[in-house]
């Protein structure tokens, strides 16, 4: 199969996520849709390695994961914290600080 | 290349004994700095496992700021060697350039977190329960208004786990500027992004809004970061390498490529402006450049100030390092496309910083739309495409990350019985009643107003003499013009100091411990040094200008 068409997937997915990081007010749904937009990236890559016959892309898309856990770590704690302290994960009610 | 060569790529080194793996070379010298901040920053996670909470303190302080001591030490040896001028070299296997743009910001981002470090030490200003303690958190699970947090704040606990993620931060930084090829330029802004976050939710008053901060901060810093990565991604497919030399070649033409899958690739400028395009807007999010702004006010004002204060001078210079090596080691065949794109947004970020600066109310959202403007001045001088405009954007970045600390640093001092009185209503008459810290804070303003005689004006004289020169006339006049709108909220902020009646129920100005007294005190003396004798360092930032490729 003509891994292009993987790039397509890869754009496809990317705007998902990010559409979904603009329009969903939870913030762990949006962090979800941050995670596909990660995802699609590591997809990109690996097709890209595929095309150009080197790993480049592929060690890239390894850094990549560990990052998105890294990443899942910290995003938890702060978000997790915010619930206790407001039993809400909305991103719209967070507004103490006037735009 | 068909499937059979690529399927040889993974398995022809299982077939293959693995001592025919070729081991990379890695220049510790040249690494020094980076790998003792590292290196710290693990042993300080190791002491908050292991030694008695009591010590934690004074053991994390003198840990962070010996190692970033010794780093200094070690980036200053580097370019007395010839590293920044004659030397320069790329080391770890092209991964991290050593030459002189990277070493003068490792420099400037070491200096700033020394600094930095002794505000997150300051132990005078607030008290709990009859104890002096520091800015942050007794202990940052505990639920805000919670008895355990109230037991906490009892027990004496303290988040000393911020001098770790201090030096991890540092670390990430350090590499910014000088990373050499895409992946690095990624983790290196990961590896700083993710402690900050961390670092926002930690203010011990007013944790709400602290840990509100931190989300904005983290959801938007993730979602940039995501874009940067697909940036990343483009590029690679474009170039078929992350290296920077190799792209910048393959840029330029110079580099032709018999395989067809690479030789369409190369020629699809398609993937190229994406990628250049995605790439900027992940630098210019970490900037803070206009329209990629909208998180600098909210996070400036719900961090901790020590930490605003380190975020705000040392993310600034980091991420300004790695837009200029990007722009101008490897995009600078595309100037004719990026230029035009960089000089809507330092516009953009030039007028809007300054404008709605005027309407603010609190002090530390003020300063964050000045930062929001300092930017757009930054940019001007990274539009200008000349070795001028370098060593100008360096200098600004030194001037500038010194006003700033010692800026915030005044702010901590300016308390009433609800921690900082940030509210600017709460400031009139500030000069009456201390005039010497009010007039430390004019100073500063002074400076970031771009008075002469201060830092600032030699910054910006510096960084609009070489835009003009790299022909950007018409933003050198939208400078100058925004200038004189930021300079008028600056003045007021000095004439509600000194010439408006205090206020009965006004804040009082804590007398701080030597740290901060010192943090202010170099803040004040590199300020006028560089304004009134700006040319030994003008001199060095020209020196520092040539990127290695």
């Amino acid at each position: 199969m003509n891994p292009v068409n993987y790039l397509y997937l890869a754009a496809l997915l990317f705007t998902i996520g990010a559409t979904g990081v603009v329009i969903r007010k939870n913030a762990i749904v949006v962090f979800m849709c941050v995670e596909l937009m990660l995802n699609a990236c590591n997809l990109s890559l690996v097709a890209f390695s595929r095309m150009h016959g080197n790993l480049d892309g592929q060690i890239l898309a390894f850094f990549t994961m560990v990052v998105a856990a890294a990443e899942v770590v910290v995003g938890l704690a702060i978000i997790v914290s915010l619930f206790r302290a407001r039993h809400s994960a909305s991103v719209d009610d967070a507004s103490l600080m006037k735009l | 290349m068909n499937a059979n060569a690529v399927h040889t790529l993974w398995t022809s080194a299982a077939a293959d004994p693995i001592s025919k793996i070729p081991s990379p070379t890695i220049e510790y010298a040249q690494l020094a700095p980076v790998m003792i901040v590292i290196g710290a920053a693990v042993i300080g996670i190791v002491v908050e496992a292991f030694a008695p909470r009591r010590a934690r303190y004074h053991i994390q302080l003198w840990l962070t700021v010996v190692a970033l001591g010794a780093a200094f030490a070690s980036v200053v040896a580097l370019a007395v060697g010839g590293y920044a001028t004659t030397k320069q070299t790329s080391v770890a296997m092209g991964a991290l350039a050593v030459d002189g743009p990277a070493l003068f910001l490792q420099g400037v981002i070491l200096l700033s977190g020394v600094l930095a470090a002794f505000t997150f030490a300051e132990r005078r200003l607030d008290r709990a329960h009859g104890k002096r303690v520091d800015s942050f958190v007794a202990q940052a699970g505990a639920v805000p208004g919670s008895e355990a947090e109230q037991a906490a704040v009892k027990a004496g606990f303290a988040t000393t786990e911020v001098f770790p993620l201090m030096l991890f931060a540092v670390g990430g930084m350090i590499v910014f500027p000088a990373a050499n090829d895409l992946l690095t330029l990624f983790i290196a802004l990961e590896v700083f992004s993710l402690p900050l976050y961390l670092m926002c939710a930690l203010a011990r008053r007013r944790r709400l809004m602290s840990q509100e901060s931190a989300v904005k901060y983290f959801l938007l810093g993730a979602f940039s970061s995501a874009f940067l990565l697909f940036g990343i991604a483009l590029l690679y497919g474009y170039s078929g390498s992350v290296s920077y030399a190799v792209i910048a070649d393959v840029v330029d033409g110079t580099l032709i490529s018999n395989d067809p899958v690479l030789a369409q690739t190369m020629g699809n400028d398609a993937l190229l402006l994406i990628g250049m395009a995605l790439v900027l807007m992940g630098l210019l999010f970490k900037v803070g450049a206009v329209p990629f702004h909208m998180w600098t006010p909210d996070v400036y004002q719900g961090a901790p100030t020590p930490v605003t204060g380190f975020m705000a001078a040392a993310t600034k210079v980091a991420a300004f390092g790695a837009l200029l090596r990007l722009l101008y080691v490897v995009l600078p065949g595309m100037r004719w496309d990026w230029r035009p794109v960089m000089w809507g947004v330092a516009i953009a970020t030039m007028v809007v910083g300054a404008i709605v600066a005027v309407t603010q109310t609190d002090v530390k959202r003020l300063l964050a739309y000045s930062s929001v403007a300092h930017a757009g001045f930054i940019l001007a001088g990274v539009i200008a495409a000349t070795p001028a405009g370098v060593s100008s954007v360096l200098f600004y970045l030194a001037a500038y990350s010194f006003v700033t600390i010692g800026a915030f640093a005044v702010v901590t001092l300016v308390r009433d019985a609800g921690g900082e009185a940030t509210h600017l209503s709460k400031w009139a008459g500030l000069g009456r009643r201390s005039p010497l810290v009010a007039a430390v804070f004019a100073v500063f303003l002074l400076a970031f107003a771009g008075i002469p005689l201060t830092s600032g004006f030699s910054g910006k004289f510096a960084v609009f003499s070489a835009a003009a020169e790299g022909g950007a006339g018409a933003l050198v006049i939208i400078g100058v013009l925004s200038s004189a709108v930021a300079a008028f909220f600056y003045v007021r902020v000095i004439v509600l100091m000194f010439f408006s009646e205090p206020r009965a129920d006004g804040p009082t100005v804590t007398v701080p411990s030597p740290l901060t007294m010192s943090v202010i005190g170099v803040g004040v003396v590199v300020t006028v040094v560089l304004g009134v004798a700006p040319q030994y360092f003008l001199d060095l930032a020209g020196q520092a200008s040539v990127f290695v490729r």
